[in-house]
């Protein structure tokens, strides 16, 4: 896994550039504001643009009441809870990507790789097929049911990592968590396979992501899950910089390697659980923010994970603007736009540098 | 004496054989009127029953439920799990598969199995199905007739609602349970456009020329129909929650159908089979839509 194709991809351990002889404090203060200007940009833009014509003065006019009231309910209902899911989701599926690839020292790992991903997805399946009917807090029945599915594979992942304590190695977790994944696959596969025509084809266009969230309920409800990763991510970012060059070396370091190891899981897991429920299984963010960050800010993940969390929800809000003007009035899934304009993005940046 | 007996014997089977061909050739028999009809298409086999062939299906497909006596036909799986050996072991002298099924309609060739392809489309190929299939079977004037009723029946709903102003209707047919979220539309092409349109509605997507839209929150909200109507079918919702469901509808008051207190929730497997029962659904959306005329 530590392999030439590791370092040349991913410069995960690349500690000796010349840039970081610049002060930590100084880059982090010009990367959070270069970021977090984006991020801002970028959510003070979307909600005025779409596939209507909206006027912020009727938006904000408090004489016409609310209920007739049309530019303000495309802001409020169908504009700003979508970007607002967008900012979490895209935040959210990058700072998994950067943990887990830290976690288990891998290029390729993203928040899809251990199964948790599988997990929600799993779970929002069941919930369309056996037309799980029960709601809590307004949050109905499949995001509760996704959540739930993807806690069920972080459990598994748990116990696999626990186990795995016993003087093995990040692989051994990593081909436990594709088994998972696997696994978690192959029952989703059977789920689909009870559905019925109409259940089928809600399966598929739940599988392809959607941030059209429609109300502020389910974005508040993943607001616990995430704040409690936000507080995980929080402890990690000197820790893995050491844990990414090899477990032994960080615990001569004085790193506690398990309960960061732990606390990394937990929290990733927990960020792409909440995620996933919220939006369905947006591809490629987890994998290819991380990188983009990576490739501009350099492998410090005191620099990349806040980088990464402001880029990500950038970049999502970006691909869902995208996703909901280019075919107007119809809509593209917002998988397929990350993964479209991603995909090339990345490839441009990554061979330029090569 | 034994050489003429034997020319004679030679003689009187080969008539006998020249016989039985002409008989054959003259009596179509099997061939041509189909006794073991497997429909993989559930509109098709309420097709069957409605021209009074139901007595002919040897099977069906795992999704027929009407007429209630499918329930003892051995069922042959779908659109996309057809169980080929249990299809084949029923001994079928026709099935009727959708056109789409290309890998079952060429090991049904392989088999010498006769088929009849179904397509899915608008309206008018409902009744034009029908015709095609009564006259496949050799019940011309049984389907010709089943089929005319069905127009009857439609034209005179359509008379019913002719030169009422028509509201500009959103017809969903599926959405999550308890949110307005993957809300997809019957668009501007199908049947269920053309019973909407029969029914005196206007369509408010059918400037969109496709069978079914995902609809975003924004694009409901332009779109401001008047009318909106929800199908439920199979066991997706039961009948106690439809006051709660059409309450999602609240979070966006500025459409005039929700205001207007026009969200109209109906239930019935009728409006997602194309079969004989459209006019149940055509009344249906009738009286919906124009509940005073009669």
């Amino acid at each position: 896994m530590r392999g030439p194709v590791t370092s040349r991809l991913c410069p995960l351990r690349e500690r000796t550039e010349p840039r970081a002889r610049t002060p930590v404090r100084r880059r982090l203060i010009w990367t959070i504001a270069g970021f977090g200007t984006l991020a801002v940009a970028a959510c003070l833009f979307a909600p005025l643009v779409g596939s209507t014509r909206i006027h912020l003065s009727a938006v904000f006019d408090r004489s016409i009441p609310y209920a007739d009231n049309l530019d303000a309910q495309i802001f409020f209902v169908a504009r700003l809870p979508r970007v607002l899911a967008a900012a979490l989701v895209g935040s959210a599926l990058a700072l998994s990507g950067v943990v887990f690839q830290a976690l288990l020292r891998n290029p390729l790992a993203s928040p899809d790789t251990l199964g948790v991903s599988a997990g929600a997805s799993l779970g929002a399946m069941m919930a369309i097929t056996f037309n799980f009917d029960f709601s809590l807090l307004g949050i109905t029945a499949v995001p509760l049911a996704s959540f739930a599915g993807s806690f069920g594979a972080l459990l598994i992942v748990y116990g696999l990592s626990a186990a795995r304590r016993r003087g093995t190695s990040a692989i051994v977790l990593l081909l436990g968590g594709v088994t998972v994944q696997a696994l978690l696959s192959a029952i989703i596969a059977f789920v689909q396979y009870l559905a019925d025509f109409t259940q089928t084809f809600r399966n598929v266009r739940w599988l392809m992501g959607s941030l059209d969230v429609a109300s502020y309920a389910p974005i508040g409800a993943a607001l616990v899950p995430m704040a409690m990763a936000w507080a995980g991510f929080a402890t990690l970012p000197r820790v893995l910089d050491l844990l990414s060059v090899g477990s032994e070396s960080a615990a001569a370091r004085g790193v506690n390697v398990e309960r960061t190891e732990r606390v990394a899981l937990v929290s990733a897991s927990l960020a792409t659980g909440a995620a996933v429920s919220l939006a369905g299984p947006v591809s490629f963010v987890g994998i290819i923010v991380p990188h983009l960050v990576r490739l501009i800010v350099g492998a410090d993940h005191r620099l990349v994970l806040p980088a990464s969390a402001l880029f990500g929800g950038a970049f999502l809000i970006g691909c869902d603007l995208v996703a909901r003007t280019i075919i107007a009035p119809l809509e593209l899934p917002v998988g397929i736009v990350t993964a479209i304009i991603g995909g090339p993005v990345f490839l441009w940046l990554l061979f330029r540098r090569a | 004496m034994a050489v003429i007996s034997s020319r004679l014997r030679l003689a009187a089977s080969i008539t006998v054989v020249l016989l039985a061909v002409a008989v054959l050739r003259v009596v179509p028999r099997a061939a041509d009127e189909p006794r073991r009809i497997i429909s993989l298409v559930p509109a098709t086999t309420e097709m069957l029953f409605a021209m009074g062939a139901g007595d002919r299906l040897a099977g069906v497909s795992n999704y027929d439920r009407f007429p209630p006596d499918v329930a003892r036909l051995p069922k042959v799986g779908g659109l996309l799990d057809p169980d080929v050996e249990r299809l084949l072991s029923l001994k079928p002298d026709l099935v009727i598969v959708y056109d789409t099924q290309t890998d079952l309609k060429r090991q049904l060739e392989r088999a010498r199995i006769p088929i009849f392809r179904y397509v899915h489309r608008g309206l008018p190929d409902i009744t034009a199905t029908m015709r095609a299939l009564g006259e496949r079977i050799g019940m011309k004037a049984a389907a010709g007739a089943a089929a005319a009723r069905i127009e009857q029946q439609l034209a005179s709903i359509r008379a019913r609602v002719a030169g009422r102003p028509r509201p500009k209707t959103l017809l969903i047919f599926g959405r999550d349970p308890g949110a307005l979220r993957h809300v997809d539309a019957s668009a501007g092409y199908g049947f269920l456009h053309d019973l909407l349109e029969l029914a005196g509605g206007s369509d408010a997507l059918g400037d969109l020329h496709r069978q079914s839209v995902e609809m975003s929150t924004e694009m409901i909200l332009t779109r401001a129909p008047e009318v909106i109507l929800e199908l439920h079918y199979g066991d997706s919702l039961k009948p106690e929650q439809f006051d709660s469901e059409r309450r999602v509808w609240e979070a966006l008051p500025s459409v005039p159908a929700v205001r207007n207190n026009r969200v109209f929730l109906l239930g019935g497997d009728e409006f997602v089979v194309p079969g004989p029962r459209i006019v149940l659904a055509a009344e249906q959306f009738a009286r919906v839509l124009h509940p005073d005329a009669r």
